[in-house]
């Protein structure tokens, strides 16, 4: 006799998987904004800045892309892989980052405040962006911008 | 000459001690600074599936503001990480 009955283990989300779009749009985005903070990194810290404004900036797009990825695998699965690829992700994909910048911490070509500060900036700044179009999108349909 | 050497030691000792005491503070802020968007990001996604299972017909919107609410506290864990690649890496 089998259990039928509903559960975590046995329900997934319906529909499509709208963070891997959701980060594929910041991506895009993203790739337009790495020529921006890699000169100005370059101004502020030398050649040095700017190879690690390019290095920290792929680390956050590889990031999102990464975390879309594992939700939308988990999504795939079960309510319960969705959260457990929520909270393990997030504890590798720190790990990730850690070892990402513990390897070339030594290099010639880093400089760890332009990383650092390339990491938040980005990651914020393409958070922000994206958080505009989709509150437009999600707002309730007598809010929406209608075409002028 | 055993008086230059004994100085040199205590110098290269306390150096070695405040660099330790860098990377341990380092650690710290590191280990804390990830605690509590742990606890956040748990909150919302627990949130997002119940949602979810309350109302399978929003579900898409429910992910899109779960993703993205993670990928804003998130952002508290990375800048303990940068606190702790400028103090302590």
């Amino acid at each position: 006799m089998t259990n039928t009955s509903a559960s975590a283990w046995n329900t997934k989300p319906t529909g499509d998987a709208p963070e891997v779009s959701i980060s594929l749009d910041m991506v895009r985005r993203g790739v337009v904004v790495v020529p921006v903070l890699v000169i100005i990194c370059g101004v502020i810290w030398g050649a040095d800045g700017a190879w690690s404004a390019a290095y920290a900036t792929a680390l956050v797009l590889g990031n999102f892309l990464l975390s879309a990825g594992i939700i939308a695998a988990g999504s795939r699965i079960s309510y319960a892989a969705l959260l457990s690829g929520v909270l393990f992700g997030y504890i590798f994909r720190l790990a990730l980052i850690f070892f990402a910048v513990y390897i070339v911490r030594d290099a010639g070509w880093i400089s760890l405040p332009a990383v650092g500060v390339c990491i938040i900036v980005t990651h914020l700044g393409l958070l922000i962006w994206e958080l505009k179009y989709v509150a437009l999108s999600l707002a309730y349909p007598g809010l929406k911008p209608t075409q002028p | 000459m055993e008086a230059m050497i004994g100085l040199i030691a205590q110098a290269d000792a306390a150096a070695d001690a405040k660099a330790a005491n860098a990377a341990i503070g380092a650690g710290f802020a590191y280990g804390l600074a990830a605690i509590g968007p742990g606890i956040g990001i748990g909150y919302v996604a627990g949130k997002a599936i119940e949602a979810m299972a309350r109302q399978p017909e929003a579900a898409g919107m429910v992910r899109t503001t779960m993703f993205l609410g993670i990928a804003f506290t998130e952002a508290l864990a990375l800048i303990g990480f940068v606190v702790f690649i400028l103090l302590g890496l």
